[in-house]
């Protein structure tokens, strides 16, 4: 409501001070002229600062609704909402919907009306922007959903923005990895257009896309003094090498996304080498494509030098494994902070995460077999003394186990998810009273997530 | 004046505890008790064969009921608004009951009824009998708004006096003072309807497992206290094999047609409890069942947009695809999964599924693997589930999808796994599934990885008598914890992050990253994460032009920016949490509408729910025990 009593505002002030013939709408002709007039003359004399100040705030639509006289004639009448319609707006506001600043930030978002909910940015906006904007933009991002047509009009905007020297770039798919489906050497040219043209880039997210390592070394030879963060989970066209070059060549990556199959010793030491800034996060992806996969293994020295060059560095993984691929893993100690194994993980494994993983902060297990957990959870307690974190779905502690658990860890625990049927009751603890107990050791009241039971 | 009556059954489709029944025989002349139904619109509506034959046995039933009394059941084809006019003229009506119905719809209908009455001098007469308590006071004592979390709602209800007492049921005695004759034509002009004029073709129709009644309803409630008696263990049953299949002592779809008294359970169940354990008050999990249903209902009562996304203030707007082709294997049990095809042919065949397996396939159909709208899911439900009320089931799928009420998303039911858990030897799938039926243990809950030579001797190749499974779900799960990650940081930034509600998001932290590149105006793929001081690094070194390093790129925070910034646009979560100042309100007044404005109001909510929770705290120990106290005092004063 209140957006919209503002706009209205800004109608009655622009329809005066702009002189439009337009009528005004029904709310204001029933005001008394020494009001509008009141308004208009307030709204007229606002500096063009404060406009820009009060532009930022507003969306992007709403901003080209607001003073965008030329997109009213581009775009279909029908298109227009009517309360817009009648705006009538100033020149200065004209002029500070173009100004440069206020196109810094840039949201494509393309969607399919056949297979999305989301709204998608208008073409006529797009090529407003691909036109008059272009060179303003710096910080870019595309969320597409999951057609095809979608991630293709992606990269179609992204090679006409030659022009135009982006900072960050984010490709995001909302549903399924559509940029996977678009050919690749579209992709690609599309891709070095940006890497190409922009001196400066200092993050890059795309994951899921077809990426690959000639890209990459387009990416470094314009890019690698700037570039502080890559994200690139699961683009299968990038391989170990590919990935190393950037490592080798970017000394200021600070942040690294990718998949395990791309992890290698000369890729840890290339990043704890001496020219290279300190790490600060590195996410691993441990999926498995087909069943019995075999992994390989990082040798402990290659961390023991990561954990030198960067010792504050977050190392989160996420296993999406299957239980008998887990062999090489959590044999040596490994420097992770952040575990999430997102299908059942055995006991056996458990037992070695709490033996390994001294830095260990959070933990979260969606699933395990139908042993209770007790004695590995309370000997994550005693080992992982920066645990702060833990979430458990399809799993089985006995009660008691998992009030010791929780009187070990203390308050340091500032975040438990547990399921109720994780707990088993035993001859110590039901589960009404559970709460209780680890309310108590916890310094703070604490229950159980629960599921609806119908 | 004679007092001529009609009770209009709808749901409550019994004798026993029916407060409106009881107020149309109370000094009436004669009654009628008529139900109404337009067979035209039945055969079109989204009802399944199961819960047509269900509601038909229970009409069915109160008719014999009825007959003992001299009586009938008067079924009337037609819709309400065209119906009541002509028996108020026909039956010289000067009263009309029916038991309150608290879902919008309901609500909605019932209004135009009663004011039709009122024109024809008809009184009418509602009373409450569907939930335990008085929603309305549910959702004034939560100051106004429905509780959105199942936490919250437990503590205002254990602050309400025990729900009323249910009623005895109607006697020979009460209906023989208004005994009305019954015409000869009876059965042709009001009988009930069978399956075929519903349009259902009936031949090759497996008989009912649940069957519809308020005499089945009662015998299951005996059978399902005693069973409560033997396993000695009220408040929590495990879930074993034996959960999944239809159980002779299961109530749900009695609740749902209101063939049992939520009042009657909630009554024995405590009364059972407190025999055995010594007169201790009975825990709130005891009711469990009835609570959720409760819950559910308080939170749609006032919502008529609750069985959908868009427009509903409460869901979460997520971008979910649109997939005909795969929600369709999903609805026909075709996905390849044995477990998730098994607990799909379970429901379209007998239409029950037990709560588990409701969270395995709608996890599977939404958050978990196909990424498809729990709108979609929710409709198939509604069509097959013989329980599914429209606020249960809708309630239901929000909180499975994670689309509302703060649930956690971290963990996603693995289609093979879970049901091994379940159910290790497969029996069930080799029930429901009988072309695996001969598949060893081993592969039953993954047949694609069983060698050909296994896949032959069981004779049933699969991708050729049996589909393959229609995703790869380690890879599919993968994907959609990022979406739902997208999804809940763009709405964390708004209201600023909550540490304790989205345990996924934490682990997210120190990638960070997502957290500003999904929130609408700033895109930064770069940036933030929870912790400040990585995210300072983080983002002052992304994003240079930035004077101050907590600040994401925004027009205003750059020295060249002609208002040379005091507040920028703060995306950043940490300056959001608790701002309340005239900016934070000018922000929020200029937000986005449409799908963004449902957050935003949700994000309203969800401060107050949060603060609310933080207040229960405070007071949860103290009020759990003067609960007891004063529940026993309630008890005894009614």
């Amino acid at each position: 409501m209140k957006r919209v009593r503002l706009v209205n505002e800004e109608d009655g002030g622009g329809g005066n001070s702009g002189g439009s013939k337009k009528t005004l709408k029904r709310p204001f002709k029933e005001r008394r002229d020494e009001d509008l007039e009141e308004e208009s003359a307030s709204w007229e004399c606002l500096p063009q600062e404060i406009m820009l100040h009060i532009f930022q705030y507003l969306p992007l639509l709403d901003r080209a609704y607001a003073s965008q006289q030329e997109v009213t004639h581009v775009r279909d009448q029908r298109e227009i909402h009517s309360d817009y319609l009648e705006i009538a707006v100033c020149r200065g506001w004209n002029q500070a919907f173009h100004l440069p600043e206020l196109w810094r930030c840039f949201e494509f978002e393309l969607n399919q009306p056949a297979s999305s909910y989301l709204k998608a940015t208008h073409p006529d906006l797009i090529k407003q922007i691909i036109k008059r904007h272009s060179n303003h933009l710096q910080y870019v991002s595309f969320k597409v959903d999951s057609s095809r047509e979608s991630a293709e009009a992606a990269c179609d905007i992204l090679s006409q923005l030659v022009n135009c020297s982006l900072k960050t770039l984010g490709l995001i798919s909302t549903a399924r990895p559509s940029f996977m489906e678009v050919p690749k050497s579209h992709f690609i040219s599309a891709l070095t257009v940006v890497f190409v043209n922009s001196k400066s880039l200092s993050s890059l997210k795309i994951d899921d896309t077809p990426v690959d390592d000639p890209s990459l070394k387009v990416l470094v030879a314009n890019n690698s003094d700037t570039l502080k963060l890559l994200k690139m989970s699961s683009c299968p066209h990038v391989s170990p090498a590919g990935i190393l070059c950037v490592a080798d060549q970017c000394h200021g990556l600070r942040e690294l996304a990718l998949n395990y199959h791309l992890l290698s010793d000369e890729l840890l030491i290339a990043l704890s080498s001496e020219k290279h800034v300190h790490l600060e996060h590195l996410r691993i992806d441990v999926v498995s494509e087909n069943p019995g996969q075999q992994f390989h293994t990082i040798k402990k020295s290659s961390w023991d030098a990561m954990v030198r060059h960067s010792p504050k560095f977050n190392l989160v993984m996420y296993f999406f494994l299957y239980e008998d691929e887990f062999g090489p893993f959590f044999r040596d100690e490994i420097p992770v902070t952040h575990l999430y194994f997102g299908r059942s993980v055995s006991k056996d494994v458990l037992g070695r995460v709490g033996l390994t993983c001294p830095r260990l902060v959070e933990l979260v297990v969606c699933a395990n077999g139908l042993r209770p957990l007790d004695e590995e959870l309370i000997r994550i307690a005693q080992r992982c003394t920066q645990l702060s974190a833990i979430g458990l779905g399809e799993c089985e502690v006995s009660c008691s186990a998992f009030v010791e658990f929780v009187r070990m860890c203390g308050d340091r625990l500032t975040q438990l998810s547990i399921m109720e049927e994780v707990l088993v009751p035993d001859h110590r603890y039901g589960l009404d009273d559970i709460h209780w107990e680890v309310s108590k050791h916890l310094g703070r009241v604490w229950f159980p997530d629960m599921m609806p039971t119908w | 004046m004679a007092v001529n009556s009609v009770h209009w059954f709808r749901k409550c489709l019994r004798l026993h505890d029916n407060p409106a029944l009881q107020e149309a025989v109370n000094a009436a002349h004669t009654l009628r008790c008529v139900y109404i139904l337009d067979p035209w619109f039945a055969g079109a509506a989204n009802v399944g064969i199961n819960r047509w034959r269900f509601l038909g046995e229970a009409l069915e039933d109160l008719d014999n009921s009825l007959k003992k009394f001299n009586s009938r059941l008067f079924v009337i084809r037609g819709q309400p608004t065209d119906v009541f006019p002509r028996l108020f003229k026909e039956w010289k009506v000067t009263r009309l009951t029916f038991e309150y119905d608290p879902e919008p719809y309901g609500k909605e209908r019932d209004g135009a009824i009663i004011k039709m009455a009122q024109e024809f001098g008809v009184e009418t007469v509602v009373r409450n009998s569907h939930t335990l308590y008085n929603l309305d006071r549910i959702i004034e004592m939560n100051n106004n708004s429905p509780p959105l979390t199942f936490k919250r709602f437990q503590t205002i209800v254990s602050r309400l006096e025990l729900p009323r007492r249910p009623l005895p049921v109607i006697t020979q005695q009460q209906m023989e003072k208004c005994c009305t004759k019954i015409s000869e034509n009876h059965e042709q002009l009001y009988s009930i309807p069978s399956l075929e004029e519903l349009g259902f073709r009936t031949e090759r129709l497996p008989p009912a497992v649940w069957r519809g009644g308020e005499s089945e309803a009662l015998d299951r409630l005996n059978k399902h206290l005693d069973k409560k008696v033997w396993v000695a263990n009220l408040e929590h049953s495990r879930i074993n094999t034996c959960s999944l299949y239809a159980s002779p002592t299961g109530l749900s779809p009695y609740l749902r047609f209101g063939c049992l008294s939520c009042r009657v359970l909630y009554y024995n169940l405590r009364e059972l409890y407190m025999k055995l354990r010594k007169h201790s008050s009975p825990p709130p999990s005891l009711f469990g069942q009835l609570l959720w249903r409760e819950f559910f209902y308080t939170a749609a009562t006032n919502n008529p947009n609750f069985d959908r996304m868009e427009g509903n203030p409460i869901c979460v707007q997520i971008p979910w695809d649109q997939n005909p082709e795969a929600l369709a294997k999903w609805a026909e049990g075709r996905t390849g999964f044995p477990w998730i095809d098994a607990i799909m042919t379970q429901l379209r065949q007998e239409g029950w599924i037990h709560h588990l397996a409701r969270h395995a396939v709608a996890c599977f159909l939404t958050r978990g693997d196909l990424w498809i709208s729990w709108e979609s899911g929710m409709k198939v439900f509604e069509e097959l589930l013989l329980d599914a009320d429209w606020s249960v089931n809708a309630g239901s799928w929000m909180w499975l999808s994670c689309s509302a009420f703060f649930q956690q998303f971290f963990h996603c039911y693995c289609p093979v796994g879970f049901g091994r858990r379940t159910d290790p030897s497969g029996d069930y799938i080799r029930r429901y599934v009988p072309i695996l039926k001969d598949y060893p243990n081993r592969y039953i809950y993954e047949p694609w990885n069983a060698p050909e030579s296994v896949q032959k001797a069981a004779n049933c190749v699969v991708g050729v008598d049996y589909p393959k499974p229609m995703i790869n779900h380690a890879e599919g799960s993968r994907l959609n914890i990022e979406r739902m990650k997208q999804v809940y940081q763009q709405l964390s930034h708004y209201r600023g992050l909550s540490k304790s509600q989205l345990l996924s998001l934490s682990v997210e932290t120190p990638t960070g990253g997502a957290l500003t590149e999904a929130a609408g105006c700033s895109i930064l793929p770069d940036s933030s994460t929870l912790c400040p001081t990585t995210s300072a690094a983080v983002t002052s070194t992304s994003a240079s032009v930035n004077a101050d390093p907590l600040k994401p790129p925004s027009p205003c925070s750059s020295s060249s920016s002609p208002c040379g910034t005091t507040s920028p646009p703060s995306t950043s979560a940490q300056t959001l949490t608790k701002r309340k100042g005239p900016a934070h309100k000018i922000r929020r007044s200029m937000r986005q509408r449409g799908h963004q404005g449902a957050e935003e109001r949700r994000e309203d909510e969800e401060d107050k729910g949060r603060e609310e929770r933080m207040e229960d705290d405070d007071d949860e120990n103290e009020e759990s025990m003067e609960q007891d106290a004063t529940g026993e005092m309630s008890g005894h004063r009614q």
